[in-house]
């Protein structure tokens, strides 16, 4: 079993919901990475996606954008997304890093030397966001062959067959987003999630990750109480940006939103263990 | 039979791309998940309309009673004796309402757009000129506009942002990455992914996510459809080559396309070599670019080893992207054309060139091409024939023209 597919068997068995954070690698500098990462799993994360940073990050909204644009400025390659991961690894062996970016980047390393690059740094799972399963036969191929699990999305506008195609390829999770739009923006409709979540459900066994529009503790909990797991990006992504240089500082912040969430979620899925907490 | 009707829309179904959208190993549909169902519905809708004697008749109208076609193919006689060489014929796109070719792909996406019910269009621009023609055919059809530019390229084409805005289009600045094009389409794409259930896309070249590189090129290939028809009548022969200037690629490959089955008519696409190729100051991905993916297909783009696109640099706005359309990718593979690169010296000089000897002002971007063709017309010699695509005309550059040769306008 992959270690993603360990967490979410041991958050079923607990009746509780993951809590997945986002952040851009090397963003604001690369130092800050490695600590926010190790922050998060202390605050209540239990999995994290790392994005990897590109320059044309079209379905990214303007916060997301210009974390690229601060990571790219100090070289913050492909290659150095994966030594930060092998670095969180030597000090955190359990929580789940999925690496979340583009293709291009894929593609410039080679599918095969990065494939294997990620699972010696000890990643679990890839989402490429602008690569539906239609085209991404050969890479979900070497992923397997290195024991990564291919992260999909699922958007309002999927319709079940597509959902059927896309679960096929999907190992892992599935990642539900939650609006038409790009990452970062507001208007989250949680009734039309709930009812999307039950099509997908019908469909598939994979745990059902929501994201997109979610920035606090209240829109999180809302999530928790339908999902598997909840995304945040661009509200933490945020807070990060403006602590350059102070590594603490950024870490500070993201603890305080992510354990402000974690107590939401679990008040929401778990009331009688929140209140033994 | 008048060249209309030899040169009616067919829209043909050509070998290529597949079913998925792959001309070889190029191409495809690589977009985030929430535009997949979108495009697909447009491929469908496409697919039934381009056989649809109707919808066909209503184009075919619109290009000849709104667009002007056929435009005419000039021999540029003074041109070609002062070049030395091969007889030359110009496609004369820049007659086109709007002044360059690009209206005839917006008005069949109109067309489309009208037909799905979606009253709320988007473009990225440039120049301005795929911008203009989007806001032309939205104000006539009704249609909201919205029109994404980088900031670059609006301070370099501010005469085609108040056209834009006269036609009521709202024009977007995007200040994001590099501030151009491949920006402004990062936008437009941003855009689409927030309204798709109202919003068609016009996209502006061949380019982009299947279905857009095969349907934009059928739309442009009433270009080659007609020069085939008029080259025949006026030279009694086919020509020996077709010259167009390469950024996305829809005006060379709507030259080319009519006549790919001709292997005796040789094919030339040519790209921006900005202040030469070996400075790295460039946009021509197919001379010096790797293959990679952006903007919803895999083609040549100008990228680092890592994978991140890079700035591009053309004195003309239109040709000033970090990609091209993958037809044209799988044509310079299979050897089928030729890609070879001007820098902005050589267009300037053509463009003088042309506007002295033949009173026709170029588009900086067509430019390119009549410089290449110049060259090869002396190689060819006298008894050769050759077709250059003007695609657009030359008044949107006078500034820019004016501005790099120290005049004050």
């Amino acid at each position: 079993m992959s270690r993603i597919a360990e967490v979410f068997a041991r958050l079923r068995r607990d009746g509780r919901c993951a809590l997945i954070p986002y952040f851009t690698a090397g963003d604001p500098d690369p130092e800050t990475t490695v600590p926010v990462m190790h922050a998060a799993v202390a605050a209540g994360a239990d999995l994290i996606e790392l994005g990897v940073p590109f320059s044309d990050p079209m379905a990214d909204g303007p916060v997301i954008q210009a974390a690229c644009e601060r990571a790219l400025a100090h070289h913050t390659t492909l290659a150095r997304v994966l030594e930060m991961v092998a670095q969180f690894r030597e000090t955190d062996p359990a929580t789940p890093v999925v690496l979340m970016g583009y293709l291009n980047p894929v593609e410039a390393m080679g599918y095969g030397r990065f494939a294997a690059a990620a699972a010696r740094a000890g990643a679990d799972g890839v989402l490429t966001v602008d690569m539906p399963p239609e085209e991404s036969a050969v890479l979900e191929q070497v992923l397997a062959e290195q024991g990564l699990d291919p992260i999909f999305l699922i958007a309002p506008t999927t319709s079940p067959a597509r959902i059927s195609r896309i679960c096929k390829s999907a190992r892992g999770f599935v990642y539900y987003v939650a609006l038409k739009g790009v990452t970062g923006a507001a208007h989250l409709d949680v009734d039309a999630v709930a009812h999307k979540l039950r099509e997908i459900r019908e469909i598939t066994g994979l745990p059902v990750g929501v994201g997109f529009g979610i920035r606090d503790a209240a829109s999180a909990a809302r999530i928790a109480a339908l999902a598997d797991a909840v995304v945040v990006g661009s509200a933490l992504v945020r807070r990060v940006g403006s602590h350059a240089g102070d590594p603490q500082g950024a870490a500070r912040e993201v603890s305080a939103l992510l354990a402000d969430m974690r107590r939401a979620m679990d008040r929401v899925r778990a009331p009688a263990a929140a209140a033994k907490g | 039979m008048s060249t209309q009707a030899k040169t009616r829309s067919t829209l043909p179904a050509s070998a290529l791309p597949d079913a998925d959208g792959h001309f070889g190993p190029y191409g495809g549909r690589f977009v985030a998940e929430t535009l997949m169902g979108a495009l697909e519905a447009l491929r469908t809708t496409y697919e039934a309309l381009r056989t649809d004697a109707e919808f066909l008749a209503e184009y075919d109208r619109d290009l000849a009673h709104y667009v002007g076609r056929p435009s005419p193919l000039y021999f540029a006689r003074r041109w070609s004796e002062a070049v030395g060489g091969a007889r030359i014929f110009l496609k004369r796109e820049d007659l086109n309402h709007t002044g360059a070719h690009k209206i005839n792909n917006t008005v069949g996406q109109a067309l489309l757009a009208r037909h799905m019910g979606k009253m709320r269009v988007i473009a990225e621009t440039g120049a301005g000129q795929h911008g203009v023609a989007t806001a032309t055919v939205a104000a006539r059809f009704g249609m909201r506009c919205v029109v994404y530019m980088g900031a670059e390229d609006i301070r370099r084409q501010a005469i085609n942002v108040y056209r834009m805005r006269l036609l009521g289009a709202e024009v977007v600045e995007v200040n994001s990455g590099s501030r151009t094009l491949k920006d402004a389409m990062n936008e437009a794409m941003r855009d689409w992914v927030t309204h798709v259930d109202d919003t068609f896309y016009i996209i502006g070249t061949v380019a982009g996510p299947h279905p857009y590189p095969a349907m934009v090129r059928d739309f442009q290939a009433v270009i080659g459809r007609e020069a085939r028809a008029q080259i025949l009548e006026q030279a009694g022969r086919l020509p020996d080559a077709l010259v167009a200037c390469v950024g996305g690629g829809s005006n060379a490959i709507g030259l080319f396309a009519p006549f790919l089955e001709d292997r005796d008519v040789a094919l030339y696409g040519v790209e921006a070599a900005g202040e030469g190729l070996d400075t790295g100051r460039h946009a021509a991905p197919l001379n010096r670019g790797r293959v990679g993916v952006l903007h919803g297909n895999r083609t040549y783009l100008m990228e680092d080893a890592d994978g991140e696109i890079l700035p591009t640099h053309s004195i003309s706005a239109g040709l000033d992207y970090p990609g091209v359309g993958p037809e044209h990718a799988w044509l310079k593979d299979s050897g089928r054309a030729r890609y070879v690169a001007v820098t902005d010296e050589e267009a300037l000089g053509a463009f003088h060139d042309l506007t002295c000897t033949e009173g026709i002002l170029p588009a900086l971007e067509s430019s390119h091409a009549l410089a290449y063709a110049a060259r090869l017309a002396v190689e060819l010699g006298r008894d050769a024939v050759l077709i250059v695509n003007l695609s657009g005309r030359g008044d949107k550059d006078i500034h820019t023209v004016a501005a790099h040769e120290g005049i004050r306008v």
